[in-house]
């Protein structure tokens, strides 16, 4: 049976993909970001997984105002980088699992998460960049990925509480799944982080501490935060923690932190990353 | 963006929500159309022409023409749409995270640096 082992929480800066691809991460600037991604890589070199679901964000690549969906899951046999305005990121093509992900999709309806299935998909630096990080620089990618796909961009997004709840239902669909496979669920996005605007560049490291302690702590404390909470003390681009919570829910009760490393600055962004055992 | 949500109050935030989103829809689908290197050219060779597919209004027209980086904000852009108009232009986020804070670039990276804006009271309610 496929079960799934353990979760990555982390920041997808394109700021730190555009480190990798052009050789920057032994640089003053990035090295003390990059060494503290030298355990995490470690681990994940190690814990060997066969999938990663993904969880990130599309940024007006794949999909625009035309149409919004709030969870899309990508089913297709390989994904390609998108053209974000710069030309598509030199990185490998990511490979999917769509016998799995049509699985977790078909249950997750049943479930009554209607989700939306994508069959064709490029996919921008909210996917490639947690790669780039646990990878580095590489001609392949060494895992099958299944990207989903959340909408934190048009407000409202899906709460905290239902991207957790969504979690938990994609690990029973995971569970159910009648393939030996180690998965792992990435939550990507913050943290704390204000792009726009005239408060641009808000950080705010005590509510990131917060919530790296809270995936251990209180997930479900978590879980109840508010949209307007995250907007007004992370940044309104600090929503995007949301979907650590789908991460986190996909996860058993008592999951343990085996890694946290947390940066300021990349980019404009407070950069976190932590990883969680199941037990 | 609606003036009574508990959203409302934050200063210099400007969030994407229906109304927001109805009003730049086509300045940001503008943006949106600069993910295609084709379009790029085209955009490049004769941006007037080019503006003339968009509907976009009239002030809003005028703020892609200046750049007026929070301006197009204000009138229903969201920063990820918006933010084409800036890598087509070769700019980074930092300069205009700076420009929409009336700071430098280098001002800006610094205070990153420094570990980023303050989340302090001011910073996260505006004043009565």
């Amino acid at each position: 049976m496929a079960s799934i082992t353990a979760g990555v929480g982390t920041s997808h800066v394109p700021a730190i993909g555009a480190a990798v691809d052009h050789n920057k991460t032994d640089e003053p600037y990035w090295k003390g970001l990059f060494d503290g991604y030298e355990p995490a890589k470690e681990w994940i070199e190690n814990s060997k997984p066969d999938v990663a679901i993904i969880v990130y964000n599309d940024h007006a690549s794949a999909f625009s105002l035309e149409l919004i969906p709030t969870f899309a899951i990508g089913v297709a046999e390989e994904f390609k980088p998108a053209d974000e305005g710069y030309g598509p990121r030199k990185v490998p093509d990511v490979k999917g699992h769509p016998e799995l992900a049509w699985h977790i999709c078909e249950k997750l309806v049943l479930d009554e998460f209607d989700i939306t299935i994508a069959n064709e998909m490029p996919v921008d630096h909210g996917l490639t960049v947690p790669l780039s990080i646990m990878f580095g620089a590489r001609e392949n990618w060494p895992l099958k990925v299944i990207p989903l796909c959340v909408n934190v961009i048009q407000y409202p997004p899906p709460t905290g509480n239902r991207c957790y709840n969504l979690g938990k239902a994609i690990r029973k669909a995971v569970e159910a799944f009648d393939e030996d496979l180690n998965v792992v669920v990435f939550g990507t996005g913050g943290m704390s982080h204000q792009l726009q605007g005239e408060r641009a560049g808000l950080i705010n490291e005590e509510f990131d501490t917060m919530f790296l302690d809270g995936l251990t702590k209180d997930p479900d404390g978590l879980a109840a935060i508010p949209h307007v909470d995250y907007i007004r003390q992370a940044g309104s681009e600090g929503v995007e923690m949301v979907m650590w919570m789908i991460m986190r829910g996909a996860l058993s009760k008592d999951a343990k932190e085996v890694y946290r490393t947390y940066h300021v600055p990349a980019s404009n962004t407070a950069a976190g990353l932590i990883i969680l055992e199941d037990e | 963006m609606k003036k009574d949500q508990a959203y409302s109050d934050i200063p210099g935030t400007y969030v994407f929500d229906g109304e927001h989103s109805r009003e730049g829809y086509h300045l940001n689908m503008f943006c949106m159309s600069l993910n295609k290197a084709q379009n790029r050219d085209a955009y490049r060779a004769n941006p007037s022409d080019y503006l003339d597919q968009f509907k976009l209004t009239a002030d809003q027209r005028r703020a892609v023409e200046e750049r007026d980086w929070v301006g197009m904000l204000r009138l229903g852009g969201n920063i990820y749409y918006t933010f084409k108009i800036a890598i087509f232009d070769g700019l980074s986020m930092q300069r205009v995270g700076g420009e929409m804070s009336q700071i430098t670039e280098e001002e800006f990276r610094q205070m990153m640096i420094n570990g980023g804006r303050s989340p302090s009271h001011e910073n996260q309610y505006m004043k009565n």
